[in-house]
């Protein structure tokens, strides 16, 4: 009797573990409850948290998120189809909220109180996204080997006074594919192709693959001019005040600067879509924008908040007009074309 | 005591058992996950996206292809002569400090490629600080040459160092297990030494360096992470722009299907051009204690050798990554890197207990029924290791979303309203399915070089024995299988430590990772502040591989 129950004790504890095994590796999986709010953010953690958590201790509501590049986040939201547990796409690039809106993953949301606090071509012209903070790719010169005057638009950069003095980053990063569509929309493609010819017959080293690097190699001296985005030289620029490198505003007498959007928009399964769209209303009010704005010394899209003291330094510019809704639509040919010039 | 031998296979068994056994169905069940992906990737050739087709040959794939072989060919190379050698210094020559770089020469693998990349084009680039100090201090720095040169030998270093320890490890294992009696008897039979060398002992290696050498080739093809930051454009760089560049899913797909081939086509050439070669080994602990003793010059060429490759693949990147580390600690480091430590370790180790339980099986399985199917399976099952991670996430994410929505909805139509919620493709679950679709060759391979170790006479004087089975598994391979499998765990276990995109995607909502912590950091540019995660993976992988070569060093 003794052998018996000792089996069959042995029996009970290996299912008492199976099944502790399996509450631990299942559990994490349940779908989250109701009274939350998810998120899907290609916007890194350090630049998303500390807005999420004041919109808990705001409203009490709960966020889940999880980061990773957008092309791996739109797929996993279309796979997962209505099941999906996400109730927010969060983006840093207009072009990406644009193809998860063709591809039917995003929900038309019609509010008047996002319509009327970011400017329509900072947002999808059929509602499904919206741009909660600008992002401006603009010069970035050396302040000790180039005068100010000689700069003037994009389309200059081309200009064989540049040779050898030019540095990119890679034309696989979405950024400069966003430009790009964007010089697309305004100079149509054979125009936009001479130009980024021109950029890459300048250039004074191999592209490189990150805007930060970019800057260090003008303030080095390996180059004396580049494209960046501006949060990148203001991350610096907090480190360093002396940093040897200025921000020029592009073809302020022509069209302006390209700007692109960090945005979201609500998921079209989402289970939370009430919750969700008071949470995109919140990030365009006043504190959200000024939060989400000077978290990584972005601008942000509602023109009447106050800018972090590093931004505001850098002067008021003229922004191009043309939608960010763009930057989606002709990536792809913005992204051939850089192929067919020999831009990397 | 056996030496290569060469014996035909038995070509009439080849072809009596064609049809599916119980052993070929098991090795199908353990490649499954492998093989879902794959079929994925395969289905695309179907649907070519012909518009997106013409772009990419006329101006893409010219670059990528001519890059991805200089790339793949250069790294095979190096790290088969870098690790290859090295194992053979310390597992049988004696040399100043053998017993130090016994070990440490092992230590790089703990250092993820795209870590060693970023910090080497971090020190050496133009605005770094080798060439601002030269500057500074009057010496011209533009002769040296640029680390990110087009012509690719940067990159060709960088992954050679971070990768020729799969080499290394698995070469010494050889060496170490044949004994140096080998050697010995080569030399009574009238060889040199170093004629010994060359015609007993590193052929009879050959399944190890080429189990080696291939993952090497596998992780070369399947990187994205380093050849990024040299903005080195290989193939996997054309998958990634087809989809998320020109929005072609398909695209990418269908480069990724001719990756695959490619692949398979070298894996079966190797397999092929030592088919009719089996291989035997010494019993461990039944060699010879005497070590060949290097004088004179070459004992200082020895550790020179050794002493570079340890500076440059770790002791140098490693300083560099503590420097940063430290600069950023303050800011950066909190508590909540022991829960990124902790889900870490506890991905790695469940993930090498799995894989590696998984790989014997599969080694055992193939011996036993050694069949079309069942090679078949084990070759498709260790093919996701050269799969680009994104797609291999993406290929597994999708198929467990389909059968989580398909078993919601059965749960609905059973349950109703009271349905309980699933969740499966963010559970742990998946992410140690998609690890075992993406590592199974890692542990596969020493295990399998292992058991082939072990001859036929072994498992023949078993059965007459009347020990068979799984019997036979676990009273006579698996003590000759320990270092093998070590050998894979720890593998197994760095390598999850250090992946990325698998875990980017499957993880549950919360499962922030070190290597999690790592892409937060670079794909924000900020490659210093990178450093302290990545100087925390660095240090929980060093445990693991400390603790291997002890092992090793014991058996030595």
């Amino acid at each position: 009797m003794g052998r018996m129950s000792l089996k069959r004790k042995n029996m009970f504890a290996s299912v008492r573990v199976a099944t502790l095994a399996a509450a631990v590796f299942l559990l994490p999986g349940c779908a989250p409850s109701s009274g939350e709010l998810v998120v899907y953010s290609a916007r890194v953690e350090a630049l998303i948290k500390p807005i999420l958590d004041r919109y808990t201790a705001e409203t009490g509501t709960q966020v889940r998120f999880v980061t990773d590049d957008a092309g791996p986040l739109i797929e996993r939201l279309n796979a997962e189809g209505a099941n999906t547990p996400a109730d927010i796409l969060l983006t840093v690039d207009a072009g990406e909220l644009w193809f998860a809106a063709e591809r039917g993953l995003l929900q038309r949301v019609d509010s008047p109180v996002l319509a009327a606090s970011i400017p329509e071509s900072l947002r999808d012209p059929g509602n499904r996204w919206f741009g909660f903070s600008l992002r401006a790719r603009t010069i970035a010169y050396s302040s000790e080997r180039v005068d100010p005057a000689m700069l003037g638009s994009y389309a200059d950069l081309a200009d064989p006074k540049w040779r050898g003095r030019l540095c990119l980053r890679t034309s696989k990063q979405i950024y400069n594919q966003s430009l790009v569509a964007m010089l697309i929309a305004e100079f149509g493609e054979p125009r936009t192709e001479e130009i980024v010819r021109g950029w890459v017959a300048n250039l004074a080293t191999d592209v490189f693959s990150s805007d930060v690097k970019l800057l260090e190699a003008i303030a080095a001296g390996q180059c004396d001019v580049g494209l960046v985005n501006t949060y990148y030289y203001g991350r610096i620029l907090r480190e360093q005040p002396e940093f040897p490198v200025k921000l020029f505003w592009a073809d302020q007498s022509g069209s302006g600067v390209h700007v692109n959007v960090s945005g979201a928009g609500v998921t079209a399964h989402a289970r939370h879509a009430a919750e969700a769209r008071r949470f995109l209303e919140w990030l365009a009010g006043a504190e959200a924008q000024g939060l989400f704005a000077r978290v990584n010394l972005e601008f942000p899209v509602s023109p009447a908040v106050e800018l972090d003291p590093i931004v505001a330094a850098w002067g008021p510019f003229k922004q191009n007009p043309i939608s960010v809704a763009k930057a989606g639509e002709l990536q792809a040919d913005a992204v051939r074309l850089m192929d067919r010039a020999g831009y990397r | 005591m056996t030496a290569a031998v060469a014996a035909p296979l038995p070509q009439s068994r080849w072809l009596k058992d064609r049809q599916p056994t119980g052993a070929a169905l098991l090795a199908f069940a353990l490649a499954l996950p492998a093989v879902v992906p794959l079929l994925v990737i395969a289905g695309s050739l179907f649907t070519l996206d012909t518009e997106v087709w013409a772009h990419l040959s006329r101006y893409v794939l010219p670059e990528v292809v001519l890059n991805t072989v200089r790339l793949l060919a250069g790294v095979v190379l190096l790290t088969a002569v870098i690790g290859t050698s090295l194992a053979w210094l310390t597992a049988v020559c004696d040399f100043p400090g053998r017993r130090f770089f016994d070990w440490a020469l092992l230590l790089p693998l703990a250092i993820p490629g795209y870590v060693l990349a970023f910090v080497a084009v971090g020190f050496l680039d133009y605005s770094g600080p080798l060439q601002s100090a030269m500057r500074e201090t009057g010496v011209a720095s533009a002769w040296l040459p640029a680390i990110r040169s087009a012509n690719g030998w940067g990159v060709i270093v960088v992954l050679s160092l971070a990768l020729y320890p799969y080499v290394y490890l698995l070469a010494r294992s050889a060496f170490l297990s044949q004994g140096r009696r080998v050697l010995e008897a080569a030399q009574t039979l009238g060889l040199s030494a170093r004629a010994a060398a060359w015609r007993v002992a590193l052929p009879m290696a050959r399944p190890w360096i080429a189990a080696g050498v291939s993952l090497v080739a596998m992780e070369t093809l399947a990187d994205f992470g380093t050849v990024s930051v040299f903005n080195y454009n290989t193939f996997t760089k054309a998958i990634y722009s087809a989809w998320f560049g020109m929005f072609s899913i398909s695209a990418a797909l269908e480069l990724a299907a001719f990756l695959m081939l490619f692949v398979l086509a070298a894996l079966w050439l190797e397999r092929r051009s030592r088919s009719r070669v089996r291989y035997g080994g010494g019993r461990s602990g039944a060699y010879a204690e005497r070590r060949i003793e290097l004088r004179g010059k070459s004992r200082w060429l020895a550790f020179s050798a050794a002493s570079l490759v340890f500076l440059l693949a770790f002791l140098l990147p490693f300083l560099q990554l503590v420097v940063w580390a430290v600069k950023h600690a303050g800011t950066d480091l909190d508590v909540r890197y022991v829960g990124f430590a902790l889900r870490s370790l506890a991905l790695a180790g469940s993930a090498a207990c799995v894989i590696v339980a998984a790989s014997v099986v599969l080694a055992y399985v193939t011996r036993v029924q050694a069949g079309p199917w069942t090679t078949l399976f084990s070759r498709l099952g260790t093919l996701g290791y050269a799969v680009p991670g994104t797609v291999l996430a993406v290929g597994i994410f999708v198929p467990m979303a389909w059968f989580n929505n398909l078993l919601q909805g059965w749960l609905v139509s059973v349950f109703g309203d009271a349905a309980p919620g699933v969740y499966l493709q963010g559970s742990l679950v998946t992410v140690l399915i998609a690890y075992m679709a993406r590592f199974l060759a890692v542990g596969f391979g020493p295990v399998d070089s292992s058991l082939q170790r072990i001859t036929r006479n072994i498992d023949e004087a078993a059965i007459s024995l009347g020990v068979t089975g799984v019997a036979m598994l676990k009273r006579v391979h698996l003590p000759l299988l320990r270092t093998g499998i070590a050998t894979g765990a720890v593998l197994v276990f760095v390598d999850v430590m250090k992946e990325m995109p698998i875990t980017l995607i499957t993880r549950p909502f919360g499962w922030d990772t070190l290597a999690v912590r790592v892409f937060e950091m670079t794909t924000e540019g900020e490659w210093e502040r990178a450093a302290l995660p990545a100087v925390v993976i660095v240090l929980a992988g060093l445990f693991p591989i400390v603790l291997l070569t002890r092992r090793g060093a014991h058996v030595a």
